[in-house]
């Protein structure tokens, strides 16, 4: 797979996307625009800031009084349009690669909509709730399955899903627990085989991306352990749970798949440096950041550092990333400017 | 994926089986003694001088074309891109095409001057004295072809990456450009070392026809 990858052949098919994709980066709030946010009093006062962004005047047309739901689908509806434009101007590999980032919101979509028609939701309902980058066909049979089986045979294995299911089938019933379980053995399977197909591109995209996914990878298994204190997920099955592709494979997932508290969890994560200064400073005193505020500074950090290099694929999955914490950045700021509770207003994650 | 093995194996199969016979036919010649007719002096000399000149202006000038096409595609394609967000970037960023484009025009200079230092000669007519001239002309043009050639292809290479960069981070912040520009000044400068050994190596050439006396 050598072909358009070295630096020299890199900009035949993939420079003009670079270019672009840089172009939309440069547009990503920066500290001054969150100030500018904090500042306002109305939703109508942060479409004015927005305006004068990089976002214009997305929220125009909208009739009514405006609320956090409506800006929320708007900016979405933003990023997936300039997803898009990349994702059809793309070749091969970078295809198959921005394919791969699809996925993840393909597994959020079948466990919405398995959940929402667990909970006698009409399909309709549910599918307008879908995230548009993970869109496949077929969406709505849904609602006739009711065994992971089935579900494989009827609507997955058309999907590019099928390879991350095959772990799955051998549940039995689709209630609450299970679907979670399937959740995150989807989940543990594409991020692993995501992290293979970045390494056989090889090269700098296999740096940049192989370093981003190891983190996710880690903090899936950490988010798993500590959610599953107290409930009745044996330590079994949550050892299966944890993505292979990280810095604690394997030793420091064995021992998670010991612990019994958070405490344990930490002394784990003391024998990794980067994890160990995470843990540090977060706590649920009033003073302190959340660890899941923590985690998603650091991915924010590592996202950041991917724009230093030139000539690989990690820009455009770290743009959508960026995105994607802009997005709940802001909507964290409407909430608070919304229900006019602006004590924690500054807890957004600042990115540039 | 079983396809690329098969394709892999297929190609080791055939190189080794070349090596195999290139050592076969070498040891057959070692061993019988034969080894004089191995001669490379003998088949570096039997070449026509015309052709080591005229291999020598063909390398100069299309080396330096693939250095500048590298580096216009390399360059170009990120200014095309970039400028879809920052249109201001267009105007100044051809400074790098223009750059890439010089090492071109190294390469076709240094061939056309070669070139008109060839002329055909009788080779039953010519002198030694003559003879001796046209073969140190034949090589010192090729030598020439091919430094100026190389070393404009990797300028141009060199060039391009840097404008690339040049063009994104001019993108993100209009102070970064000039900075940048004086990189592409030292990249751009290593072809023109390549155009100056090259004539020194070619000035004294010719392939010309000597009267006999």
């Amino acid at each position: 797979m050598g072909g358009g990858m070295s630096g020299p052949s890199f900009n035949i098919d993939n420079g003009y996307l670079e270019g672009l994709i840089r172009g939309f980066k440069n547009g990503i709030l920066t500290r001054n625009d969150y100030l500018n946010l904090v500042q306002c009093e109305t939703l109508e006062d942060l479409k004015v800031h927005l305006q004068s962004t990089d976002y214009g005047s997305f929220l125009a047309n909208e009739p009514g009084p405006l609320s956090v739901s409506v800006i929320d689908d708007k900016l979405r509806n933003k990023l997936v349009l300039e997803f898009q434009h990349i994702r059809n101007q793309s070749v091969e590999p970078l295809s198959t690669f921005l394919d791969y980032i699809t996925y993840s919101y393909m597994i959020d979509n079948i466990v919405l909509l398995i959940t929402g028609t667990l909970h006698q939701r009409s399909i309709s309902e549910l599918a307008a709730k879908c995230h548009p980058l993970g869109i496949f066909e077929q969406m709505e049979a849904i609602g006739a399955v009711s065994t992971p089986a089935e579900l494989y045979n009827t609507i997955i294995v058309d999907t590019p899903l099928a390879p991350f299911f095959l772990d799955c089938i051998f549940v039995q019933d689709l209630d609450e627990m299970n679907i979670e379980i399937i959740r995150n053995t989807l989940y543990k399977n594409y991020l692993e085989e995501f992290h293979n197909f970045c390494q056989q591109i090889g090269g700098i995209t296999a740096d940049v991306m192989c370093e981003i996914l190891a983190f996710e990878a880690d903090r899936r298994a950490i988010i798993i352990t500590i959610n599953s204190f107290g409930t009745e997920l044996t330590k079994d099955d949550r050892s299966k749970l944890y993505p292979c592709c990280g810095k604690l494979h394997p030793e420091g997932l064995s021992a998670l798949a010991r612990s019994d508290d958070y405490d344990q969890v930490r002394a784990v994560a003391d024998y990794y440096a980067e994890y160990k200064v995470l843990f540090e400073g977060a706590g649920n005193n009033p003073g302190d950041k959340t660890l899941e505020d923590k985690l998603f500074e650091h991915e924010v950090k590592l996202n950041v550092f991917s724009f230093l290099q030139q000539f690989h694929f990690g820009v455009f999955y770290s743009f959508i990333k960026l995105k994607e914490q802009e997005i709940r950045n802001i909507i964290w700021i409407s909430e608070c400017v919304a229900q006019r509770h602006r004590t924690k207003i500054d807890n957004y994650i600042p990115i540039f | 994926m079983g396809s690329e093995n098969i394709i892999s194996i297929h190609s080791q199969v055939i190189s080794s089986i070349v090596i195999f016979l290139l050592v076969l036919t070498g040891l057959f010649f070692l061993l019988s003694d034969q080894g004089y007719r191995f001669d490379v002096g003998w088949l570096l000399l039997a070449i026509p001088p015309h052709a080591w000149a005229f291999v020598g202006v063909g390398l100069s000038i299309s080396l330096s074309v693939v250095g500048a096409a590298t580096g216009i595609y390399i360059t170009g394609t990120s200014i095309i891109g970039g400028a879809v967000k920052a249109p201001r970037i267009k105007t100044k960023n051809l400074i790098s095409i223009i750059f890439c484009e010089a090492v071109a025009i190294y390469g076709i200079i240094m061939s056309i001057v070669t070139a008109n230092m060839v002329e055909d000669y009788d080779p039953l007519t010519v002198s030694a004295k003559q003879m001796r001239q046209n073969v140190f002309g034949g090589f010192s043009i090729f030598g020439a072809g091919l430094t100026v050639g190389l070393s404009n292809l990797f300028c141009g290479v060199c060039v391009g990456v840097v404008g690339s960069g040049a063009a994104l981070s001019d993108a993100a912040n209009p102070a970064l450009f000039v900075k940048i520009l004086i990189i592409e000044i030292f990249a751009s400068a290593i072809g023109l070392f390549g155009v100056i050994v090259g004539i020194l190596q070619s000035s004294n050439a010719s392939i010309a026809p000597g009267a006999s006396t």
